[in-house]
């Protein structure tokens, strides 16, 4: 990495490296309470979306999962005061209890609402909108695309089918309004379940033709594309990609499953994602298939990364020395602690923000068209 | 480089083969031109050189097809992938990825090609198509001219040996289109790339084939040197039809080697203007009308009153508000500001037409859409029309009616779908006429209509405006405004900035010149019938 005074030059971060810095933040977060812990790692995840996300439409995104994030506050909130268990002392909502039949014993709506029950509802909310921030900080700085780009050989088609589908969803909605557009000229404003039929059917014709013309073209443009493979490796990778599917399958079995012998859980669990993957990898080999300008993985990767990690490994060292800092006292309700350690922790976790390099400056959106031919009318 | 051998294809349930006993060949860096009806199988012949025929769309393809030495029958379209490019005619449909630069590269890398490699022919690409600006462009959000120079882009990073086009100018303006076409001859004579290409609007593309591939009637095959063909193709642009009629021998393809032959013609003296017909009054008066989507001003401020027994050509570059004037006009489409007034006789009463509802607003101004199918819903041409007069609250069989005036011969119980373009924009427009508005508005029906289509379409407009209705039609076709508009608008970012009857508009702009007024100017003609009647007999 260049020194600290030449800041490195603007690039995108792989998004691998974003997904897995959110998913230690989301980590670190999914054992804690403590609203001070969770809303550092809230400001850390905003920190770090504003200032190293890019100029793609889906980088204005993490609003939306902030607005979730406050949704959620709200019906977990909601929900307290209907179903909870109110517990703990001052009562600041004075509400009669309804008792639930017997075929629903032990539910009670309603009740008066305490505080103690309340906060305790309220940071369990939060600790899960952090969470969800901590994803949606994940989509708004990883091009979602590229990230599929990134797919091994194998799994390079099944990425771009999934590219494919993403684009239909907008096409699809611009077929329902142009075929509206046109009911309302034949006379026919029909809403409802009457229109349905009319709509579909020429916004399903169109689908399915546009998807017919993707398909053609992409044939004909080499996708799907074979190199030729040796029968014994082709079997082989066949016996891999079975053989995991299978210890994979028998693997969970025994981990789930208590009374089985110790050797069917984990161990035959490893070995069936190993051999998958192996699995995985033989089959890449069979599609020549390259990347035109691959993300590049460099140390700005692997800092983004650790500090990730960082966070998730200081908040769970917390945990084994001192779990109780992570909650908030309840019954009686007390002020939460500060976990220094937990603190810095997720402190790290910003450091993304100023020393990964910046996302490159957008693409020029409006195209200069050519100028228009000059037209004159002899009266 | 391609060679068809005694090729026959047949598709399941046709009574007949699509092409039969077809054998030609292209060798390399030609460029061969298909030419041939609607519906006559040019599609399937450059599906059987791509390989998507029979391997795609299914059927039995007999005989034998080679492409740079690969045998169809072996290789799929995928196994060609590195030898033959295929570009369509909706560039943005083809489209897998969503930036220039990506799509550009997508070709290349599922064949497998090098990190610096590709770099290197996406940035040599990008300097052949002169689109280098553009690298970082969204792809929905270029020009049509623009879009298929990056689907032709996108195909020529492979350095394929053949490229197969099927009608890339077809959606284009003339300029657009220019632009496309001269990339295309750029691609034969600078690279030796061989191009098969398949186009309508045949004027566009003629003069420069070296090869022409007719497809005629039941699949019968004929190939040769274009003037040889084109003396008896059931197809023909102008210049082929004056050359024809003049007797011309060889046959001049091009507006300069016809322009040689027609000397004696413009020295004739300057025959007086045909007299325009005075137009009738006026049936829908437009005022300031202007419309926005978003921050783009798609019309602005135009002003245009529709006088009755007039067919009015709506002419401008892709995106220069055609569509948005019409359905602003119609009263369906969205509208900033502005009236759109539907006046009643020569008297001052008038009905403001986007205050009505949908049902009513059609009687008064019927507007045929871009994608005239997506009106049609039900699954035969019999329901469609039976529906079409409950709607319009006519007598049944009035919309038949209307449909067998404007292409006889659909049978009732035929999918709508399964018509040919020409067909279903007939049952589109008898729909539309049910209602029997005043003011018929078309937006682009000559898409996908060849010579005969075009005349049909235009037969059936002159016979509304002699019935005093008013027509107006959007389209890139000069050939089509030439023979068939008395008045040409044109418009530009949101403007009018030409208004008058065609001779004067389209003479004076070198875009929109159709083939005949360049051929013999200064005279006044437009059309082939122009120069017959003003000529008398060829000499």
């Amino acid at each position: 990495m260049a020194g600290p005074l030449t800041p490195p030059l603007p690039r995108a971060v792989h998004p691998a490296a974003w997904w897995l810095w959110a998913i230690g933040l989301a980590v670190a977060v999914s054992t804690v309470t403590n609203p001070f812990l969770l809303l550092t790692a809230l400001s850390v995840a905003a920190l770090v979306v504003l200032s190293r996300r890019g100029s793609s439409p889906w980088a204005r995104s993490f609003r939306l999962y902030l607005w979730l994030g406050g949704f959620i506050v709200g019906v977990r909130a909601v929900l307290h005061v209907l179903v909870g268990l109110k517990f703990g002392e001052p009562v600041i909502l004075p509400l009669p209890e309804v008792s639930l039949p017997s075929w629903a014993a032990g539910i009670n709506l309603l009740g008066d609402v305490r505080l103690d029950g309340l906060v305790g509802a309220l940071t369990e909310g939060l600790r899960l909108a952090v969470m969800i921030a901590c994803i949606g900080a994940a989509n708004s700085l990883a091009n979602p695309k590229r990230l599929l780009r990134s797919l091994p050989g194998a799994l390079s088609e099944i990425g771009s089918a999934v590219v494919v589908t993403i684009s239909v969803a907008p096409q699809l909605a611009e077929s329902v309004q142009r075929v509206m557009r046109a009911r309302a000229l034949r006379g026919d404003t029909a809403r409802g379940i009457r229109a349905v039929p009319r709509v579909a059917l020429p916004v399903l014709e169109d689908t399915l033709d546009r998807s017919l013309m993707l398909a053609s073209a992409m044939d004909s443009r080499g996708y799907g594309r074979r190199r030729e493979v040796a029968p014994g490796r082709r079997a082989l990778t066949a016996a891999c990609t079975l053989g995991g599917l299978l210890a994979s399958a028998v693997g969970t079995y025994g981990v789930l499953d208590a009374t089985t012998p110790g050797w069917m859980g984990l161990p035959v669990l490893a070995a069936g994602v190993a051999l998958s993957l192996l699995g995985i990898w033989l089959g890449g080999a069979a599609n020549a298939r390259t990347t035109y300008r691959p993300d590049p993985w460099r140390a700005a990767e692997w800092l983004t990364v650790g500090c990730g990690a960082a966070a998730a490994v200081a908040v769970q060292l917390v945990r084994r020395s001192d779990a109780a800092a992570l909650g908030v006292p309840l019954d009686p309700l007390g002020v939460p602690a500060l976990p220094l350690l937990a603190l810095a922790g997720l402190l790290v976790a910003a450091l993304p923000a100023f020393l990964t390099p910046e996302p490159p400056p957008p693409a020029p959106r409006s195209v200069a068209r050519p100028r228009p031919v000059a037209t004159e009318v002899h009266p | 480089m391609i060679e068809l051998d005694r090729v026959s294809v047949s598709f399941e349930g046709a009574t007949e083969p699509v092409l039969r006993d077809v054998s030609l060949r292209v060798d390399e860096g030609e460029l061969a031109l298909v030419v041939g009806r609607t519906g006559s199988g040019k599609s399937t012949l450059l599906g059987a050189i791509t390989g998507h025929v029979p391997h795609f769309t299914g059927g039995t393809l007999a005989g034998s097809v080679r492409v740079a030495g690969r045998d169809t029958r072996e290789h799929r379209p995928r196994d060609l992938a590195d030898v033959v490019g295929v570009v369509g005619q909706d560039p943005l449909a083809g489209f897998v990825t969503d930036t220039v630069e990506e799509e550009l590269a997508y070709g290349m890398e599922q064949l497998g090609l090098g990190a610096s490699t590709m770099r290197k022919r996406v940035e040599e690409t990008l300097d052949v198509l002169g689109i280098a600006d553009l690298r970082g462009a969204a792809l929905r959000e270029l020009s049509g001219g623009q879009q298929q120079r990056v689907a032709i882009g996108s195909v020529l990073t492979t350095h394929p040996k053949v490229i197969v086009l099927d009608e890339p100018t077809s959606a284009l303006d003339p300029t657009g289109a220019e632009d496309v076409l001269a990339t295309i001859t750029r691609l034969v004579h600078d690279l030796a790339v061989t191009v098969v290409v398949a186009e309508h609007r045949i004027e566009r593309v003629l003069q420069y084939a070296d090869t022409l591939v007719h497809v005629g009637a039941h699949g019968v095959v004929t190939q040769g040197d274009p003037a040889q063909v084109m003396l008896t193709a059931d197809v023909a642009p102008p210049v082929v039809e004056l050359g024809r009629w003049a007797g011309w021998s060889p046959l001049p393809l091009s507006v300069r080697d016809a322009r040689r032959r027609a000397a004696p013609w413009r020295s004739l003296p300057t025959a007086p203007r045909p007299p325009v017909a005075a137009p009738g009054h006026a049936l829908l008066d437009a005022r300031r009308v202007t419309v926005t989507h978003g921050t783009v001003v798609a019309v602005a401020e135009v002003d245009l009153s529709l006088r009755a027994g007039e067919v009015t050509a709506l002419m401008g570059r892709n995106g220069a508000g055609k569509s948005s004037l019409l359905w602003a006009l119609q009263g369906s489409g969205p509208m900033r500001s502005g009236s759109v007034r539907r006046r009643h006789g020569t008297t001052s009463d008038a009905t403001d037409v986007r205050a009505l509802d949908a049902a009513e607003r059609r009687r008064h101004v019927g507007l045929v859409p871009q994608s005239a199918a997506d009106l049609l819903y039900l699954d035969t041409v019999g329901a469609e029309c039976a529906q079409a007069d409950r709607e319009s609250g006519r007598d049944p069989g009035t919309c038949r009616s209307l449909l067998d005036d404007l292409a006889p011969g659909i049978p009732d119980d035929r999918h709508p779908r399964d018509l040919s373009e020409g067909q279903r924009l007939a049952v589109v427009l008898a729909v539309q006429l049910t209602a029997d508005p005043p003011v018929l508005l078309l937006d682009e029906p000559t898409r996908g209509l060849d010579y005969a289509g075009k005349a049909a379409l235009r037969r059936a407009l002159r016979r509304l405006v002699e019935r005093g209705r008013s027509v107006v039609v959007s389209t890139h076709d000069v050939e089509f405004v030439a023979e068939s508009a008395d008045r040409v608008v044109v418009m530009a970012a949101g403007e009018v900035v030409a208004d008058g009857p065609t001779a004067d508009v389209v003479v004076a702009s070198p875009a929109f010149a159709p083939q005949v007024a360049k051929i013999t100017s200064p005279q006044p003609w437009l059309t082939v019938d122009d120069v017959r009647y003003a000529v008398g007999e060829p000499s």
